[in-house]
C-alpha cells in the first residue's frame, strides 16, 4: 500500500474547482476504485456514475489526466502516480455535478434515427437466415456500450457544439449497424446527409482512438456510410440509374 | 409537505432492465400509457452485464431439444421447488420471445446454416443458449431499448422510487426522487410493475452493481405483498478473485461451456470427485468424454464442470478449505489448455469469449489464451422475490405486478444459467400484458396525502441527522456480516447472530447522516437504499433459518441433507400487522400428471 493524490473536479453546472484527495492505493486498483474509496471515506456526496465495474455498461466515462476513458478500466499502474491524477467530467455535454454530465442529448438523437425494419421472414416459423460473416460486420458496431467517449472527443461536438447538425460518431456507428444489417430495409442515406450531418465529419479518427470497445468507428462505419452518401447524391451515373429505376440499393 | 411533481399513467414500470423494458413494450403495444423509471441511465441496468446467453429450446443445434426437456431441466435444477406452472410457461414461450428479439433487431451468433446459434451451459441437457459472444445481455438490453423508444412511452432515467402508494388494498402509484435535482415525484398509475432486479449488494463479494439493493423486494414487502424463496441466493462459482479490487466480477459459465476446466493447485479436475446422484446419468465419466461434449458430440455427456452452480460453488469452497486452492484463495479455471486439442485455439477463445479475454487482460494482466484464471464463488442472483400468480405475474396486492429477478417462482432452489434472460422476456411480456389489462379495467386509485408525506419525511431524514457515521460505513459492515454469517454455508448459531447484528445495523442506519444538498448526492441515495438492504438481509436470514435442510443454493452445515418435509413447501414472508416479519411454510400446489410424466421420462 502507498498513497496517491487524485485531483477531482468538484462543483455544479460548470462552476467548480479541482480538489485534491489523497488515498491509499494497492496493486490492481482502477481509477474507479480510488474514486469509490474517496467517496466512502472522505466525500460521501461525490457524484459519479458507474454500474458494472467491468467495462460493460459505459456509465463511468470521464477524462483522466485529460484522456477520455472508462474509470473502471483504467488501471492505476498505467498512470504516473508521482503526480496527482486529474479526473474531470466529459466536456462535450452540459455539466451536472462533480463527474456527472447531462448526456440526455444522446438519447434524443437516437429517437430520430429510423428504427430497424426487417424484410419479411425467410422461413415460415418467422425466422431469418444470416451468415456469420454478415453478422460479424454488424456485431462489431453492436458492441457499443454507449459510453459516449467518442462523442466527447469529436471536435464537431466538443469544440464547435454542432449538436443540432451532427449526430456524432456514436450514432453514425448506430446508423451503420442498421444500414449494414442484411435484414434491414429502411433507407437512412438521405438522412445521413441531411439530419445526421455525416459531411461534418472530417475523418480525424479521434473517436476511433478512444473507443473502449475498439470499434473501428471511422474506417468501418463512417467511411462506408460516406461512400453510400456520395454514391447516391454525387455520382452522376448512379443518379441517372436511380432516375430510371435501377436504384443502387 | 414539500413540493412534488405529479405524473399520471396507466401502467408504471419500475426498472429498465430486460424485464422492465419487455413489460413496457407489451403494455405500450396494448395501447395504454406507460412510464418507465430507472435508477440509472437507459441501457445501463444489470441486464447489460449478462454474458453467456438466453436459454430457449429453439432446437437449432440439437433437434432433440424441446420445451419438455427445458421444463424438466429447469425443475431438476430448482430441486422441484419451482412454480411448475411458471417453468412450463417459460419453457414453452421462450423460443418465440427469442425470435421476437431477432425481429426487433438483435443479431445473434449464427449456425452454419444461418440460424441462431446455441451453446452449452450448466444444467441444460442440450446446447440451448442463444448468444452473442459473451455479451448477450448487451445485445438484449440494447434491442429492447431501441425498440421501446419508438413506442411513445415516457422514460424517467435516474429516478428512484422510495415507496409504493396504495388505495385501500390496491396499488395507486409510487413516490420517488430524481437524482439530478433531488426533487420528489408522485407517479399515479392504475397498475405498477416491479422489475427492479436483485439484492447482491447485501454481500461483500458480488457480481452485482450499486443498484442491486433489493428495492423492489423491500417496496413490495412494505406494500403488503408476500415474498418467497428468499433463502435461495445464488453464489456463482466463478468470480474473479485477484487483484482484490476486481474480486467478485463475473467470469461467465460460457468459459466452461467452451471447454474450460476447473483444477486445484495439484492440477486435479476435482469436479470429477463428487457428482450428485441426480446428475450421474448425464455426466461424463472421463475427461475425454467431457471434451467431446463441449465440442458438440451428441453422444457424449457433459463434463462435471457444467453441473449446477450451487454444487460447483460448494466443490470450489471445499477445495479451498481443504488447502488445495490457488494462491489467492480460489481454484484455477483453464481455457488455455484447449490449444492441445484444436488449432488456432487463441483466436478461437478470443472470438468466443471476447469480453472475458479483455477483462482479464486489462484488469488482471492475464492472457486467458495462455494462462489459467483464478476464480472463486461470488454472490450473483436471488431466486427469491415477490410471489406472483404464474400466469399474470400479479402479486397479492391487486394492481402490483413483478417480473424478472425481483419476482420468484421460476427458478426454485437454484437457477440455471441462461434461464434469467429468458425469464425476463417471457414474464416481462406477461406482466406487461396483464398490467395493461388491469389498467383498462380499473381507474386511478386515490392518493392519500399522509402516505406521501410519510414517504417524503422518511426520505429526507438522513439530512436531519448529524450522525458521526456515514451510510457507507454501515453498508460495508452489513456486507461483511452477511458474507460471513449467511453465505454459501450456513448454520443456526451464526444466523441467529446475524439477526442480532441486523438490529444493530438498523439502529446505526437510523443515525447515519449525510452532508451536502439533494442534487446528485450518492451519500443520500446510499442512506435510502440501506434501509432496503437491511430489509432484504433480514428476509434472507429468517427464511434460511426456517429451512432446516440443504437444498439447491441453500446449504446448512447443521442440516446437510435434503429433507422431504421441506421438498414440498416454499418459505413465504409477509409483513405482519404490527410491522413484524412473518415467516410461514406454504405447500406447493400439486403438479398435474402430464408434467409429472415429463419429469419421469427425463429422469
Ligand atoms: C455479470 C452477470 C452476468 C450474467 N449473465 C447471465 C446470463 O448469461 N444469462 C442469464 O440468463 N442471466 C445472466 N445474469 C443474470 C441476469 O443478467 C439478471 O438476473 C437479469 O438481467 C435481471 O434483469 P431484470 O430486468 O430483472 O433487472 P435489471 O436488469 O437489474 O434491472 C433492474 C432495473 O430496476 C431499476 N431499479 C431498481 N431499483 C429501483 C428503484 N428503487 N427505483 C427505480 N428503478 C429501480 C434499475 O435501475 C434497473 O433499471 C447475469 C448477471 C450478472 C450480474
Ligand atoms: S473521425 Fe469524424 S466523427 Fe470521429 S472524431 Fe473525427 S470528426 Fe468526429
Ligand atoms: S462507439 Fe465506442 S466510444 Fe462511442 S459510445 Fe460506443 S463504445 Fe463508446
Ligand atoms: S462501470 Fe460500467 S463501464 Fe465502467
Amino acid at each position: 500500500m502507498s498513497t496517491a493524490t487524485f485531483r477531482i473536479w468538484r462543483g455544479e453546472k460548470g462552476a467548480g474547482k479541482f480538489q485534491d484527495y489523497s488515498t491509499e492505493v494497492s496493486s490492481g486498483m482502477v481509477v474507479l476504485d480510488a474514486v469509490h474509496r474517496i467517496q466512502a471515506e472522505q466525500a460521501n456526496n461525490l457524484a459519479v456514475r458507474w454500474n458494472c465495474k467491468a467495462g460493460k455498461c459505459g456509465s463511468c466515462s470521464a477524462e483522466i489526466n485529460g484522456m477520455p476513458k472508462l474509470m473502471c478500466m483504467t488501471r492505476l499502474n498505467s498512470l504516473p502516480l508521482e503526480q496527482p491524477v486529474t479526473i474531470e467530467p466529459m466536456k462535450a455535454f452540459p455539466h451536472v455535478r462533480d463527474l456527472v454530465t447531462d448526456v440526455s442529448w444522446n438519447y434524443s438523437v437516437k429517437k430520430n434515427i429510423a428504427k430497424f425494419t426487417p424484410r419479411p421472414p425467410d422461413a415460415p416459423d418467422g425466422t431469418w437466415r444470416m451468415a456469420q460473416k454478415d453478422a460479424d460486420r454488424v456485431q462489431e458496431f453492436r458492441k457499443c456500450i454507449e459510453c459516449f467517449l467518442c462523442q466527447d472527443v469529436c471536435h464537431v461536438l466538443r469544440e464547435h457544439h454542432m449538436h443540432e447538425q451532427f449526430v456524432g460518431p456514436r450514432f453514425l456507428v448506430y446508423a451503420a449497424a442498421l444500414e449494414m444489417n442484411p435484414l434491414d430495409q429502411a433507407d437512412r442515406v438521405p438522412a445521413l446527409r441531411q439530419q445526421y450531418g455525416i459531411g461534418l465529419c472530417n475523418i480525424t479518427k479521434c473517436c476511433t482512438k478512444v473507443c473502449p470497445e475498439n470499434i473501428t468507428i471511422t474506417d468501418n462505419a463512417i467511411i462506408p456510410l460516406k461512400e453510400r452518401v456520395v454514391d447516391r447524391f454525387f455520382d452522376p451515373l448512379t443518379k441517372l440509374f436511380r432516375v430510371f429505376g435501377a436504384g443502387s440499393r | 409537505m414539500a413540493e412534488h411533481v405529479t405524473h399520471e399513467h396507466d401502467v408504471l414500470v419500475i426498472g429498465a432492465g430486460g424485464a422492465g423494458l419487455r413489460a413496457a413494450a407489451e403494455a405500450a403495444a396494448a395501447g395504454v400509457s406507460v412510464a418507465v423509471i430507472s435508477k440509472s441511465l437507459l441501457g445501463k441496468a444489470h441486464t447489460v452485464m449478462a454474458e453467456g446467453g438466453i436459454a430457449a429450446a429453439l432446437a437449432n443445434v440439437d433437434d432433440r431439444d424441446s420445451w419438455r426437456v427445458h421444463f424438466a431441466d429447469t425443475m431438476r435444477g430448482g430441486q422441484y421447488l419451482n412454480s411448475w406452472r411458471m417453468a412450463e410457461l417459460h419453457a414453452k414461450e421462450a423460443p418465440a420471445c427469442v425470435r421476437e428479439l431477432e425481429a426487433w433487431g438483435a443479431v445473434f451468433d449464427r449456425t452454419a446454416d444461418g440460424r441462431i446459434l446455441q451453446r452449452n451451459f450448466g444444467g441444460h441437457r442440450y446446447p440451448r443458449l442463444a448468444h452473442v459472444g459473451d455479451r448477450t445481455g448487451l445485445e438484449m438490453i440494447r434491442t429492447l431499448q431501441d425498440h421501446d423508444i419508438h413506442l411513445g412511452m415516457d422514460v424517467f432515467m435516474e429516478y428512484t422510487v422510495v415507496a409504493l402508494l396504495k388505495d385501500g388494498g390496491r396499488i395507486a402509484g409510487a413516490f420517488g426522487y430524481d437524482r439530478e435535482r433531488g426533487r420528489f415525484h408522485l407517479f399515479r398509475a392504475k397498475a405498477v410493475i416491479l422489475a427492479t432486479g436483485g439484492i447482491g449488494r447485501a454481500y461483500k463479494i458480488t457480481s452485482n452493481s450499486w443498484e442491486y439493493t433489493g428495492d423492489g423486494h423491500a417496496l413490495a414487502y412494505h406494500a403488503g405483498a408476500s415474498l418467497m424463496d428468499m433463502e435461495f441466493v445464488q453464489f456463482h462459482p466463478t468470480g474473479m478473485i485477484w487483484p482484490p479490487s476486481v474480486r467478485g466480477i463475473l467470469v461467465t459459465e460460457g468459459v466452461r461451456g467452451e471447454g474450460g476446466v476447473l483444477r486445484n493447485k495439484d492440477g486435479r479436475r476435482f469436479m470429477f470427485d463428487d457428482i450428485p446422484a441426480a446428475y450421474a446419468n448425464q455426466t461424463s465419466d472421463t475427461e475425454e468424454e467431457g471434451w467431446r461434449y463441449t465440442q458438440g458430440d451428441k453422444n457424449a455427456r457433459r463434463p462435471p464442470e457444467l453441473l449446477t452452480r450451487d454444487h460447483v460453488a460448494r466443490c470450489i469452497r471445499r477445495e479451498v478449505r481443504e488447502g488445495r486452492g490457488s494462491p489467492h484463495g480460489g481454484v484455477f479455471l483453464d481455457i488455455a489448455w484447449i490449444k492441445n486439442r484444436i488449432p488456432n485455439a487463441a483466436e478461437h477463445i478470443k472470438k468466443k469469449l471476447p469480453s472475458m479475454y479483455h477483462q482479464f487482460k486489462q484488469l488482471a494482466d492475464i492472457d486467458i489464451t495462455v494462462e489459467a484464471m483464478e476464480v472463486g464463488p461470488t454472490t450473483h442472483y436471488v431466486m427469491g422475490g415477490v410471489r406472483v400468480d404464474p400466469d399474470s405475474q400479479m402479486s397479492d396486492v391487486p394492481g402490483l405486478f413483478a417480473a424478472g429477478e425481483c419476482g420468484a417462482g421460476l427458478h426454485g432452489a437454484n437457477r440455471l444459467g441462461g434461464n434469467s434472460l429468458s425469464d425476463l422476456l417471457v414474464f416481462g411480456k406477461r406482466a406487461g400484458q396483464y398490467a395493461a389489462g388491469y389498467a383498462r379495467e380499473n381507474s386511478l386509485g386515490v392518493i392519500h396525502s399522509d402516505e406521501v408525506a410519510a414517504a417524503e419525511k422518511h426520505a429526507l431524514a438522513p439530512f436531519e441527522r448529524d450522525g458521526a457515521e456515514g451510510p457507507y460505513a454501515v453498508q460495508h459492515a452489513l456486507q461483511d456480516m452477511m458474507q460471513d454469517l449467511v453465505g454459501i454455508v450456513r448454520q443456526e448459531k451464526e444466523m441467529l447472530q446475524a439477526l442480532e447484528r441486523i438490529q444493530e445495523f438498523k439502529l446505526r442506519a437510523s443515525r447515519a447522516g449525510v452532508s451536502g444538498h439533494r442534487e446528485y448526492n450518492p451519500g443520500w441515495h446510499t442512506a435510502i437504499d440501506l434501509n432496503n438492504l437491511l430489509t432484504v438481509s433480514e428476509m434472507v436470514t429468517r427464511a434460511a433459518l426456517e429451512r432446516k435442510e440443504s437444498r439447491g443454493a441453500h446449504f446448512r452445515d447443521d442440516f446437510p441433507a435434503k429433507d422431504d418435509k421441506f421438498g414440498s413447501c416454499n418459505i413465504v414472508i409477509r409483513k405482519g400487522p404490527g410491522g413484524e416479519m412473518q415467516i410461514r411454510r406454504e405447500p406447493i400446489p400439486e403438479m398435474p400428471v402430464e408434467l409429472k410424466q415429463i419429469i419421469q421420462e427425463m429422469k
